[in-house]
């Protein structure tokens, strides 16, 4: 199929559709509505559910429904709805049905703005609901790659009977790039033995969440870690570029990921031997290959578009045997190649150390750029 | 005593639908009358082993263990979001949501209005006692002016703690609702009365006419303090002057309906 010019949330509707998506729920939430869109027009054409909700809340309680029957459901939405729905994805979790969430990060905390981040990292990645479970989060970094990973969202959240997140950068969802969509993919025939359907067509399934008995609620939660740990085990995906001869790794995920290639490849040009290494799932992180490169290479910087959230779980790898450095910038602010570059140009001028942490030495110098950020409410 | 050769009749039996467990409600809770009912509708209509059910949370968050039918448990005030995902990709079924009043008017007044309004195919049994019975006995938003609870222990004050809902009235101005009813489980006649609005209610969704819901006035007299006789008195007494009984909405379609 031919590539065509494509917008990143209309492209993640339409490649979900042709996944064979049953039904979406959803509400309207900047960057994200594009998709919503798409669906509210495609999925009645084909005789499929579109339901726009009353909320977030309504919404994902829509999809933990419609999971309850086994049928292919997503939901999408942008980070303060997503915080909305953090009750029904814990719910979810804990009733282990399978679920795609689509997150179009955009800055924040609060109302923040429309401008792409990645600031929803420790929400998805690391919890958000409550209770002990774990998602798999996929971070696309191009147009494509969303495209390409949104069947294998899907394929994920069934073979775990878990929540698969595509968690895109608002650049992802709203930018315009060559894509190549999947063929029409039938929709799947069977239905999971655990679904809820009607007693008439088996035997009686009741879905749920509670667990009154502590001893019964630990064995659940060992389920979810140990099927969590087959996951790790199976299902770690990351992107390296020029790391066989690196001596300097530049981590990052998606926009981040993709904007610091360029300066990689830029520094590559002035023979800096740096490499980068973008998870795309985040969530299980690419714990081994970060472990080996620790081995190999002088230093690590360590790129993102939030506060330096992914840094932390870079940093448990890594275990102060080399030094990382962290860049980012925060609130919707997307960073420069060339801001990156510099960066990179540190790593091999400085006299790094390992003491102290990262985040501390990349604000004193933020500050140099930004300014102090007192706040007295006269804004 | 003399036996009489008179072949016996069965007056009374547990619906097939019911799971013959030992109850977890409070003696004198009308809970119970309320599963029953629905039991014997469901099984009347055929439609138990076609039914997926939509627990939620308070007393009846355990619902689905005394229908022999598929069942969900929803989160606090979800349940016609759940039964909303349910029925879209499953029309075919009957799908209803079990829900007590702080679920249903309080913090689940976005998803119950939501499904009301876009006229969800599904039929909502909603049982009214006036107050958080799983919690202790806190005040509800249904709870009456005046009414003692552990959380307005000099009686709801509605100067500071406002008025309760109304929520047969309220829903009832939604164009997407189509039948809409209050009834009382507080003595023999209306639970009869009851049982036909509940038929009344499974029939409209049977026949695609829309969103249906039944408010049943209920009694919990472990956190009302009082036995299950004055529970039942109290109803009458205090409950049905500010939630007349009643048919609120019946849509010209439903009306054609004949039982």
């Amino acid at each position: 199929m031919a590539k065509e010019l494509i917008k990143g949330n209309t492209a993640v509707a339409e490649a979900a559709l042709r996944a064979g998506l049953e039904a979406y729920f959803g509400y309207p939430i900047t960057p994200q509505t594009e998709l919503l869109e798409h669906l509210s027009a495609r999925m009645p054409e084909l005789g499929r559910t579109f339901v726009q909700a009353e909320s977030e809340l309504g919404a994902i309680n829509m999809v933990y429904g419609a999971a309850c029957t086994g049928k292919r459901v997503m939901t999408s939405s942008s980070s303060p709805g997503v915080s909305l729905m953090m009750e029904g994805l814990s719910y979810i979790a804990g009733t282990e049905v399978p679920m795609v969430l689509v997150d179009v990060v955009r800055g924040g905390p609060g109302l923040g703005n429309i401008a792409p981040a990645q600031g929803d990292y420790n929400q998805i990645v690391h919890g958000g609901g409550h209770g002990d479970y774990r998602m798999i989060v996929l971070a696309p970094a191009s147009v494509q790659e969303a495209v390409d990973l949104t069947a294998l969202a899907f394929d994920l959240a069934e073979k775990y009977r878990t929540i698969t997140c595509i968690m895109m950068d608002g650049s992802i969802g709203q930018m315009m790039e060559p894509a190549e969509l999947p063929p029409m993919q039938p929709l799947k025939e069977e239905i999971p033995d655990w679904a809820v359907r009607g007693t008439r067509f088996g035997e009686r399934r009741m879905l749920t969440s509670i667990n009154l008995d502590p001893p019964a609620q630990e064995v659940m939660n060992f389920r979810l870690m140990k099927r969590w740990q087959e996951i790790e085990a199976n299902e770690i995906r990351y992107k390296g570029y020029y790391l066989d001869d690196a001596e300097y790794v530049v981590v990052g995920f998606g926009t981040a990921g993709r904007i610091s290639l360029s300066a990689v490849r830029a520094a590559r040009e002035k023979d800096i031997k740096v490499g980068l290494l973008r998870p795309i799932t985040v969530a299980p992180f690419p714990v081994d290959v970060l472990d080996d490169l620790t081995e190999k290479v002088k230093s690590f910087l360590v790129v993102e578009m939030n506060s330096g959230q992914m840094l932390e779980d870079v940093r448990l790898v890594v275990r102060g045997r080399k030094p990382v450095e962290f860049f980012g910038r925060m609130g919707g602010v997307v960073p420069f190649p060339d801001e990156v570059l510099t960066e990179i140009k540190r790593l091999v001028d400085g006299s790094l150390i390992t003491e102290g942490h990262p985040r501390d030495r990349w604000l004193s110098r933020l500050a140099e750029t930004i300014g102090s950020g007192e706040n007295n409410g006269s804004n | 005593m003399v036996l009489t050769d008179a072949p016996t009749k069965i007056v009374y039996e547990r619906p097939e639908a019911l799971d013959p467990r030992v109850t977890h409600y409070c003696p004198g809770c009308t809970h119970g009358v309320a599963h029953r009912l629905v039991a014997e509708v469901l099984e009347e209509m055929g439609e138990v082993e076609n039914t997926i059910g939509v627990a939620s949370v308070g007393c009846s968050v355990f619902a689905y263990n005394y229908f022999k039918i598929d069942f969900v448990e929803a989160a606090h005030g979800r349940a016609p979001a759940m039964a909303t995902g349910i029925k879209r990709v499953l029309p075919d079924r009957t799908v209803f949501t079990y829900q007590g009043d702080g679920d249903l008017a309080s913090i689940g007044m976005g998803e119950i209005v939501g499904a009301a309004s876009r006229g969800e195919q599904i039929t909502v049994i909603f049982l009214n006692n006036a107050t958080y019975g799983m919690t202790g006995g806190q005040m509800a938003p249904t709870t009456l002016p005046g009414q003692v609870t552990s959380s307005s222990p000099t009686g709801r004050d509605v100067k500071r703690q406002g008025y309760p809902i109304q929520t047969a009235e309220l829903l009832s101005t939604l164009e997407g609702s189509s039948y809409i009813v209050r009834r009382s489980l507080h003595n023999s006649r209306e639970v009869r009365r009851a049982k036909q609005a509940i038929r009344m209610a499974f029939e409209v969704q049977k026949h695609g006419l829309g969103f249906s819901l039944v408010e049943l006035l209920s009694t919990c007299p472990t956190n009302w303090g009082m036995t299950p006789v004055e529970a039942r008195d109290w109803i009458e007494e205090r409950m049905l002057t500010f939630y007349p009984l009643g048919d609120y909405k019946v849509s010209p379609a439903v009306a054609e309906i004949k039982l």
